[in-house]
């Protein structure tokens, strides 16, 4: 393993207090080297996305640490001493609609983004970067740039999102369910970017998922995650090959048609939960 | 990269804010639509009146003597005199000039405080939320008119401007609270992470990620409050204490009740002027129900 640039230890949060308190987050430590993407599977309520937001500091923390490549212990982080840390760290959100502020044209969201680099590239320069970063997601810069984001599609979206991540370059991509409000014909782009980023520019991704066909698809490792806990976690063919936690087989068997080794696919929908005959 | 999704075509036609506004108030029911051009009606009328009447019936002095004590409406003076022999149809129009503008100079500035503290408060949390709702909870347990009152014998000279400052820094508290709930729930909307990861500061995001969400809504509010502020002038003006050296409808009033002109049945004194608050009154808060509808579609009528 290559050099670490993430590691999470003891991380936990609860939420409420006294007899409501619920612990959303319980104690998850992993580690994330450069260049590899590792899978953060679980159910709805598993605690993914209150992970997400932990990892990105946009929620404190109630225990343990994060600490990142050069910059040390960033858990206590606060207001602009985060700044060096998000200029390595971005997003990806759920909600293509709800991530974008509706009074920014496009051209203005990725102007806007740029601000959190200390120099910012400017004038001819700046519209050079725009230009590329659409163009490497498939959109044509004249097209999007002066749109408003509800004349965009939830999978174009989804492309400016990664096209920002691009702009910014950040060394690590947290994506909290990239695909799961797009059509299926559009996720296997998304997800095919998502492995452009890592390949051409060597970003680490946390790619948070429900689905385990596509965090077989993208991802190098694999953390399972059940009401909160790391209950599984490793290579992603060790743990899909013989899952030790009985909720990881649980996962496993919903995804009937695994077959050994990792088969050359078009699109991660290969896995979607078999239909039963008529008859059976 | 594999596979690269054709550029799609939109049907959306390319449209700003203000072209949604327009097409939203098309879209809207005819009883929106009613009411929304009544009032905007009814508005325009007393604006034309306020503002361009002075000029289109030839500059006149509302506190001129024309005439003797409560002269009848005549050919000459068309709503007779005051109790001064000064021509209530001027004194009409510049009256409703300066209640426009003392309204209009108090709205702004109670929504001003009041969404830049509801605001902040909102946003913030915690301390700062407690510290300034608390701040505001304080200044809604006292009566405002008594404020306003004493602010008012205070002040050495009361001159338009200052009797709106007066009124707009004693009825912001209202705003500030629904501002601040409107934010709480705008808080944790996921483009103000995307904001924050972009390194937005905090007034960055209130200002372009937060007011704009509500900006219906502070613009009702703003309505709203112009319409108070119309009625607490005359409110002071009606107890004496409005602005000097000038004219407005809570002066007229004032007069009227000194100088007995209900006894000695005068109507020409105050009803104009009381039916000139009505009407601006009605306007505005029609215009505020109706943007309420408009808005808000839920809340509209089948």
């Amino acid at each position: 393993m290559t050099e670490t640039l993430l590691e999470v230890e003891g991380l936990t949060r609860r939420f409420g207090s006294g007899r409501n308190v619920v612990t959303a987050v319980k104690d998850v430590s992993f580690t994330l080297a450069r260049g590899e993407i590792l899978a953060v599977v679980g159910e709805s309520g598993s605690g993914k996305s209150t992970l997400a937001r932990l990892i990105l500091r946009l929620l404190p923390p109630t225990a343990g640490s994060i600490r990142f490549a050069g910059l040390g212990d960033i858990t206590r982080l606060q207001g602009h001493k985060l700044r060096p840390f998000w200029q390595h760290v971005q997003a990806i959100f759920q909600d293509p609609f709800a991530t974008f502020n509706q009074f920014f044209t496009v051209r203005r969201f990725l102007e806007r983004s740029l601000g959190i680099l200390d120099n910012p590239p400017e004038g001819r320069e700046r519209e050079e970067a725009i230009s590329a970063a659409l163009r490497a997601v498939g959109l044509e810069p004249s097209d999007v740039l002066m749109k408003w984001p509800h004349q965009l599609s939830g999978g174009q979206r989804q492309r400016l999102m990664i096209a920002r991540a691009l702009l910014l370059r950040p060394k690590l991509v947290i994506a909290d369910e990239p695909t799961s409000m797009l059509d299926a014909s559009l996720r296997v782009t998304v997800l095919n970017l998502l492995a452009d980023l890592r390949r051409e520019h060597e970003v680490s991704i946390l790619f948070i998922t429900h689905d385990l066909g596509q965090a077989f698809y993208l991802a190098d490792r694999l953390l399972v995650m059940y009401r909160g806990e790391v209950v599984e976690h490793g290579p992603i063919e060790a743990v899909l090959s013989a899952p030790q936690h009985p909720y990881t087989q649980r996962l496993l068997a919903d995804v009937p048609r695994l077959g050994s080794g990792r088969p050359k696919m078009t699109s991660p929908d290969r896995w979607a939960p078999r239909r039963v005959p008529a008859g059976e | 990269m594999d596979v690269v999704a054709a550029p799609q075509k939109h049907t959306v036609v390319r449209r700003g804010p203000l072209r949604l506004l327009l097409s939203i108030l098309r879209l809207g029911g005819i009883g929106v639509n009613a009411r929304f051009w009544v009032s905007i009606g009814l508005l325009s009328a007393i604006l034309i009146f306020g503002l361009l009447g002075p000029a289109l019936l030839g500059k006149r002095d509302p506190l001129r003597i024309v005439g003797g004590l409560y002269d009848p409406p005549s050919s000459k003076v068309w709503l007779g005199t005051d109790n001064f022999g000064r021509d209530v149809f001027t004194q009409l129009m510049y009256g409703t000039r300066t209640s426009l503008t003392i309204g209009l100079i108090a709205g702004a500035i109670a929504t001003g405080i009041g969404v830049a503290i509801g605001t902040l408060a909102g946003f913030r949390g915690g301390m700062v939320e407690e510290a300034l709702m608390g701040f505001t909870n304080v200044v809604i347990t006292i009566p405002s008119i008594v404020i306003l009152i004493l602010l008012s014998i205070a002040v050495q000279s009361r001159s338009i401007l200052a009797m709106g400052l007066i009124i707009g820094i004693t009825s912001w508290p209202w705003t500030a609270r629904a501002v601040r709930a409107q934010t709480a729930s705008l808080r944790a909307r996921e483009h103000l992470d995307i904001a924050r990861l972009s390194g937005a500061g905090t007034l960055s995001l209130i200002l372009w990620d937060i007011i704009p969400y509500m900006f219906s809504y502070i613009f009702m509010a703003f309505v709203l409050q112009f319409a108070s502020g119309i009625l607490q002038e005359a409110a002071l003006s009606l107890l004496g204490l409005g602005p000097s050296n000038t004219i407005s409808l809570g002066i007229m009033l004032h007069w009227s009740l000194l100088w007995e002109a209900v006894r000695t049945g005068a109507w020409w004194a105050f009803f104009p002027p009381t039916v000139f608050l009505t009407v601006i009154a009605f306007a505005l808060l029609l215009l505020q129900s109706s943007l309420d509808e408009i808005f808000n579609p839920r809340l509209r009528r089948k």
